[in-house]
């Protein structure tokens, strides 16, 4: 088929603001039961863009392909014939490992752009590199970049749908919301739970994308640190300041740990190491302050005996593995919202 | 739109598709319920709980959702959204009867097939309907049909169910 898309699908584009820009929902159908919200997502590149119902019809559909993760052929055709590349510029492996799957699993083809072998090293732009890409007919770009905006910059240079895997120091949305997806299969519900953040808050998009998605759940979330690692103005995105870990870990529903960033240590934020992991680590004798109800989490990769210890992993509220397990089928209900249908006038109708 | 079968009519043609299938499966022990989503589901619980009332043992139920199926995916104005697919039991050797409320081009149907079947292999797959109303668009055809209505390509057969719609009757919409 000829790539009908690419025409209508620029006019939303104009329209929307940049970034995830939501289309207006479709007419109502002639059922009695309500249907489900549907998100019309154009790209993924942050939680600001995202309302709470698209995060919750998101990890809506998430939940379903936890059961097709499960089947004994845990594939589904649904999007045969897309393909997306996996364009990362830092290093990573379970982000980028994580999409592959997703995308394998919905029947879509994944390929990785690595950066190693690439004209990057000649002197490529991001532009020359996402329109060369393109230029080969590609549905999606899932894009990791140390510059904030990075995938915002492709998103409005290119047709395809953009997924920001992580932009420097900015967000990290699928991260949010498999973490989302985690405590919500775990707690039933993020609504007035109370959700602290302990690490470098300064330099993680993770924290950002975190603090942004659980509190538009109806989290109540705070951040912990020392305040070299805490940046201004943090709490106008609604959440609370700590600097001592013991004060207000005891308060808690959720401890969502952060990877104390070792290219940084040089860099004297903080004096040592040690001196970390004795004030803010998630230490096996800080676990007998914990009651044992508090559910952690870690994005991993886990520093072990700096920001948390190896026992404390161990714990069966400790979530990381289940992290790594939600992540597949949270990135297969977004590439599956952003790929799956198209923007045409053909109606759902009656097809029985 | 008009009404076309009453609540009453109604519970008469699932009366009769289940002993339709009763009495074709007499020595059938293995056989479990696939509705397909959403309307087929109320309708193969129904359908279970008068088989099971005609013959011994359990008769399990599932659930299938064929929107990753479709072959229309990439056509469709708007992502549908996907319900979740529940089958609790082994499928390997079962009789499989798939139950939908109406059958139309049949592509449900084929995208149905081609989901339980990634479950495993079953012994036999049939298909139960309530209402076929014809114009089919590919070589399939229900084993156990509760009503034919002749209707053309753009009229609309709306059949509700009291656990999905509050209520029981099936109507048709012509369309100009």
């Amino acid at each position: 088929m000829p790539r009908a898309r690419t025409k209508p699908k620029r006019k939303p584009r104009k329209a929307a603001k940049p970034g995830g820009g939501r289309a207006k929902r479709a007419p109502a159908r002639r059922r009695s039961k309500p249907e489900p919200y549907v998100p019309r997502l154009a790209n993924l590149l942050g939680i600001s863009q995202l309302a709470p119902a698209d995060i919750t019809a998101i990890l809506d559909q998430a939940e379903t392909f936890i059961e097709v993760l499960k089947r004994p052929i845990p594939v589904v055709p649904a999007l045969r014939g897309k393909t997306v590349v996996n364009l990362f510029f830092e290093a990573s492996t379970r982000t980028s490992t994580s999409f592959a799957l997703a995308a394998s699993r919905l029947s879509a083809q994944c390929v990785n752009f690595s950066i190693g072998s690439s004209s990057v090293k000649k002197g490529e732009t991001l532009l020359d590199t996402a329109r060369t890409i393109e230029a080969m007919r590609v549905d999606g770009v899932i894009i990791r970049h140390s510059m904030p905006g990075a995938a915002h910059f492709l998103s409005r240079r290119i047709k395809s749908f953009v997924v920001n895997a992580g932009d420097g120091c900015h967000e990290h949305p699928t991260q949010a919301l498999l973490d989302a997806f985690t405590l919500r299969r775990r707690l039933g519900t993020l609504k007035d739970k109370r959700v602290l953040l302990v690490g470098d808050i300064a330099h993680s998009r993770v924290a950002r994308s975190n603090i942004l998605c659980f509190s538009k759940l109806g989290a109540r979330v705070a951040v912990c640190g020392p305040p070299t690692l805490i940046p201004p103005h943090i709490e106008e995105l609604g959440c609370e300041v700590f600097y001592r870990l013991d004060r207000v870990l005891y308060e808690v529903d959720v401890v969502n740990m952060l990877r104390v960033q070792t290219e940084r240590i040089s860099s004297s934020l903080f004096p040592s190491v040690r001196e970390y992991r004795a004030l803010y680590g998630l230490t096996a004798e800080r676990l007998s302050e914990l009651n044992t109800s508090v559910v952690i989490l870690h994005p991993g990769p886990v520093n072990w005996g700096v920001e948390m210890d190896f026992e404390v992993a161990e714990l069966p509220q400790a979530l990381i593995l289940n992290q790594v397990t939600n992540g597949v089928a949270v990135r297969m209900a977004v590439l599956y919202l952003l790929a799956g249908g198209q923007v045409g006038d053909t109606d759902t109708a009656e097809t029985k | 739109m008009k009404q076309i079968i009453d609540a009453a009519e109604l519970n008469r043609l699932i009366d009769r598709l289940a002993a339709d299938i009763a009495s074709r499966n007499k020595k059938e022990k293995n056989i479990a319920l696939v509705g397909i989503k959403r309307r087929g589901v109320p309708l193969a619980e129904r359908l279970a709980a008068r088989l099971v009332k005609k013959r011994a043992g359990e008769i399990p139920v599932g659930a299938i959702d064929i929107t990753l199926y479709r072959d229309d995916l990439q056509l469709v104005a708007e992502t549908p959204i996907v319900r979740g697919t529940e089958i609790a039991f082994d499928i390997n050797g079962r009789t499989i009867l798939l139950v939908d409320d109406v059958i139309y081009t049949g592509r449900t149907t084929r995208a149905a097939l081609a989901s339980l079947l990634d479950f495993g292999r079953p012994k036999a797959i049939r298909l139960a309907v309530l209402i076929d109303r014809g114009r089919r668009e590919l070589p399939i055809q229900p084993d156990f049909t509760g009503k034919t209505i002749e209707t053309r390509r753009d009229d609309l057969v709306d059949i509700c169910l009291e656990e999905e719609d509050g209520k029981d009757g099936v109507f048709l919409t012509l369309r100009k």
